[in-house]
């Protein structure tokens, strides 16, 4: 994204131009979500196993999430200070989430 | 009082006016946007909580060392309900401590020294004008106030507050009175107002310091705080969202806590099942590990400031201290489950957990050397604020060492749940911790008020607290490795295995009313020192950081001109220079 | 308070942000928490259960499919809207985020309908754990989607009379409840198939 110093033009430091590409980014963006919804939901009709449908449906979730995260949260033009932020988030995310099923999972064994 | 601020302009001119138009009671005091006003505010509610909270603790130590005796005038005025003939019932045993508990860390503790301390002293010692967002912390404030109004309200509600722990266990919390209700209500305020608290600190520190003051130059209280918050902003959403289906499970009937076929008095309760006790706990400790964290962290950061001002040298390890912060922030998400090594967990996990716990032991220890070590070769001056910042260390030494036969998974088993514990985490809370805040109150006074507070009265006020904090709780540690369990109503007199030491709970009890004793002249000297205090000018500790270049106490907006940063934070006895210390806004000389 | 704050609206020049940039990532990142914490639980429960239905036994997925394209478009308009403020035409913007407060509306009336069939069927939370994590997932996802229409809202209407006086500051704020309602889509990307679909 580039800097522009003139005030008068000076929305966040998004020229005219920047944000044309940037409206054009977002439509291929839609397209993609909506395929990319379609394909979620054409999924279920595969009746896949258990595990695999777990895998794909959460595949094809990223996706469309780093699609979202990326272009319409304008993440790939973000400041590193942003990036650090969500970088300790998700760290942290994933002991919140998988640690307690963990602690289920691994129970007393009595001999 | 027509402000003219050095901050550069921008935006269409004349839309920012200099002067300003004197704001009515309401805007000025109650709904103040002003950072000292808010930090002030949270500081004395946050007080008159702690000090509600030791009430209900007096109450409790009656009842554990004298169990089943009538306790004399209070017991009749606390009504029939609770103490019929003056006796204590078992269920208002379980309330106080709940709510002792709870009023304590959410309502007191954190409030005082985050909202208080961090909100007053923040912004100055970075050379800010305001926080980043000033509206948000003044709907902070009053989102606090409301969740400590629910709580206290829901003393008066039937079947009375929440009576399942501060720890809100289910199954019990699930299906414990009305009050429990009203305790998850009050939580989610004081969540909401944690969060909006710990964004703005969070956003007032990477953006307003003031020019050359780098994150290098930042005192320790500062990146302390920073660090705190972050615990804050990502740790409570667990709590949050638990608070969300502990709520689910007692109003709409669901059983996320709730496991299959769980009979209560008999009878098997008529819920869909399937959920998990041990949910509940896990998000719960996801929080509240943390959340212990953030009860230390700010008072460190304090005693910091205080023992490099009153050693008149620069603090050692000041980049060794940082690092073990931000380790000790990081690391304090992956610990938790040390709270429940006796829940049926598996030999890998609770290695796990015990791994990362000792881990976790190196950066305090780091810190609290750092500390100790500062001290060597000062010129040292035994104000009352530097009394409390050394009483602090091998209080906070005693409760951080007692932790590790906690986090070591064998050794729990014989001390968890016993009065072992609630000596290790009251030594670091309360001759730690609170220690560190009243370092704070003296050290910090003068600049809130212009005055200073009485020293003789401080000094009495801090012998009296530390000699009856160690009364109080070191013979928990004692009763702890006899196996006397903890939220005993008795205190353990109907177990066999207490009968040796049952006599201790007399001596922690008289401990704790001599304590409050000691706690008068503090009041006293708060209240009078305000308005008879000696006054002092802008930098009565002759301290270094930005705070003491402005007036004491500062106008709206702070400084008469933003400050610049010229140096580290901790410059005293610099050889060679004029003074035994050069402010860091002092430019330095050509 | 006239007191100026640094930063509001121009950029600290080392972090190259406003701060109400980082406050609203910051409060984005707590949001991901709380969410994760009730993912986590849906983990927890559901590895721990003996059965577990899957989610077409009880849940409508025609429905659902709408609502997840009906959210995805709401998203382009709000960015439709930040981006007409940025080239300075505000009647688009009233337009884009008229639109995307509507489409915020759509979902609602859709998991209107979804949660009264369900309750006609005698679906409730109570009923068993599948349809209480179902519940309080959506339910809370649809509190999210209330206030995000409520800001939206607030910035359509009295809000928006900043874009007269400080049309920067203004933009800004569009492009921060932006991210916001960003997140509330994304977290519904997971819920979709996570709750309907496996």
């Amino acid at each position: 994204m580039s800097e522009s110093h003139d005030p008068k033009d000076a929305h966040a430091g998004h020229s005219h131009a920047d944000v044309d590409r940037h409206v054009r980014a977002a439509y291929f963006v839609f397209g993609s979500l909506l395929v990319l919804t379609a394909f979620t939901v054409g999924a279920y009709f595969l009746h896949l196993p258990m595990r695999a449908a777990i895998a794909l449906a959460l595949l094809i979730a990223t996706v469309k999430g780093t699609l979202v995260a990326a272009w319409f949260m304008h993440l790939v033009s973000e400041r590193t200070l942003i990036y650090w932020v969500l970088g300790l988030t998700a760290v942290l995310f994933l002991p919140l989430l998988l640690l307690p099923t963990f602690t289920v999972l691994d129970g007393i064994v009595l001999r | 009082m027509g402000q003219e601020t050095t901050v550069a302009h921008h935006g269409a001119a004349g839309a920012h006016d200099a002067h300003h138009e004197e704001l009515g009671f309401w805007r000025k005091y109650v709904f103040s946007t002003d950072h000292k006003t808010i930090g002030i505010w949270y500081a004395v509610t946050g007080m008159l909580f702690l000090l509600f909270g030791f009430g209900l603790m007096m109450l409790m130590r009656w009842q554990l060392a004298y169990p089943g005796q009538a306790l004399p005038i209070i017991g009749a005025l606390l009504g029939e309900a609770r103490m019929p003939g003056g006796t204590m019932l078992p269920e208002f045993y379980n309330e106080l401590g709940a709510m002792h508990g709870t009023i304590m860390v959410f309502m007191g503790v954190v409030p005082l020294a985050v909202g208080g301390f961090g909100n007053f002293v923040l912004p100055l010692q970075i050379g800010a004008p305001d926080m980043a967002f000033p509206r948000i912390n003044m709907v902070s404030y009053w989102s606090y106030f409301v969740g400590g109004s629910v709580m206290l309200a829901s003393f008066f509600v039937p079947g009375g507050a929440a009576q399942s722990g501060w720890t809100s266990y289910s199954p019990l919390a699930d299906i414990a009175g009305s009050g429990q209700t009203w305790w998850l209500f009050g939580m989610v305020f004081l969540i909401t107002s944690s969060l909006l608290g710990s964004i703005n600190f969070i956003v007032t520190t990477i953006q307003l310091r003031a020019p050359g003051l780098s994150f290098w130059r930042l005192p320790f209280f500062v990146w302390a705080q920073f660090v705190t918050s972050f615990l804050l902003l990502l740790a409570f959403p667990p709590l949050e969202g638990a608070a969300v289906l502990q709520l689910m499970d007692r109003l709409a009937k669901t059983s996320f806590f709730l496991p299959s076929g769980l009979v209560v008095s008999g009878q098997v309760l008529e819920v869909s099942g399937g959920g998990n006790p041990l949910l509940w706990q896990h998000l719960f400790w996801f929080l509240a590990h943390p959340e212990v964290y953030v009860l230390i962290l700010p008072a460190m950061g304090i005693v910091a400031e205080v023992v490099a001002n009153n050693t008149r040298k620069p603090l050692w390890g000041y980049r060794s201290m940082v690092y073990s912060l931000i380790f000790l922030g990081f690391m304090s998400f992956i610990v938790w489950a040390h709270h429940m090594f006796i829940t049926g967990m598996g030999t890998t996990m609770a290695a796990f957990f015990q791994t990362t716990t000792m881990i976790i032991s190196i950066p305090s220890v780091v810190i609290l050397s750092a500390l100790f070590i500062s001290l060597y070769g000062g010129a040292i001056r035994f104000t009352t604020p530097m009394l409390f910042a050394l009483g602090f260390l091998p209080m906070f030494g005693i409760g951080g060492l007692t932790g590790l036969p906690l986090g070591l998974t064998a050794a729990d088993i014989h001390l968890h749940d016993t009065y072992y514990v609630i000596g290790h985490f009251h030594y670091v809370v309360a001759p730690g911790t609170l220690f560190g805040l009243f370092a704070g109150i003296y050290y910090w006074f003068p600049k809130a008020t212009g005055r200073v507070l009485n020293e003789t009265l401080g000094k009495i006020h801090f012998f009296g607290s530390f000699v009856f904090m160690n009364v109080i709780f070191m013979p928990m540690f004692i009763m702890g490795l006899a196996g006397v369990s903890r939220r005993l109503y008795d205190g353990g007199a109907s177990y066999s295995h207490a009968q040796g030491v049952l006599q201790w709970n007399v001596v922690s009890s008289w401990g704790a009313w001599a304590l409050a004793l000691f706690q008068i002249p503090f009041v006293f000297n708060f209240f009078w020192s305000m308005l008879r205090g000696k006054k002092v000018d802008r930098n009565p500790w002759h301290a270094t950081t930005l705070e003491w270049a402005a007036p004491s106490p500062p106008p709206h907006g702070n400084f008469e001109t933003l400050p610049e940063a010229h140096r580290g934070p901790y410059e005293y006895g610099v050889p060679g220079a004029a003074r035994d210390y050069s402010p860091q806004w002092e430019p330095v000389k050509a | 308070m006239s007191m100026e704050i640094p930063y509001t609206v121009e950029v600290r020049p080392d972090t190259g942000l406003n701060n109400g940039k980082i406050g609203i990532w910051l409060f984005l990142a707590s949001e991901v928490m709380l969410f994760g914490a009730l993912f986590a639980s849906y983990v927890m429960l559901r590895v721990g259960a003996p059965e577990w239905p899957r989610g077409s036994t009880y849940l409508n997925i025609p429905l659902a499919t709408l609502n997840t394209v009906i959210l995805i478009s709401s998203s382009v308009t709000m960015v439709l809207a930040w981006a007409s403020l940025v080239k300075q035409d505000f009647s688009r913007f009233r337009l884009f985020m008229g639109i995307t407060i509507l489409c915020g509306l759509g979902f609602l009336v859709v998991k209107y309908f979804e949660y009264t069939s369900k309750f006609h069927h005698g679906y409730f939370p109570a009923t068993n754990t599948f349809l209480a994590i179902y519940f309080t997932l959506t339910g809370l996802h649809g509190l999210h989607v209330i206030g995000g229409m409520a800001v939206n809202g607030y910035l359509w209407g009295p809000g928006s009379a900043l874009w007269k006086t400080d049309p920067v500051h203004f933009t800004n704020r569009v492009e921060n409840s932006g991210l916001f309602w960003h997140l509330v889509d994304l977290v519904w990307i997971f819920l979709f198939p996570v709750l309907y679909l496996l």
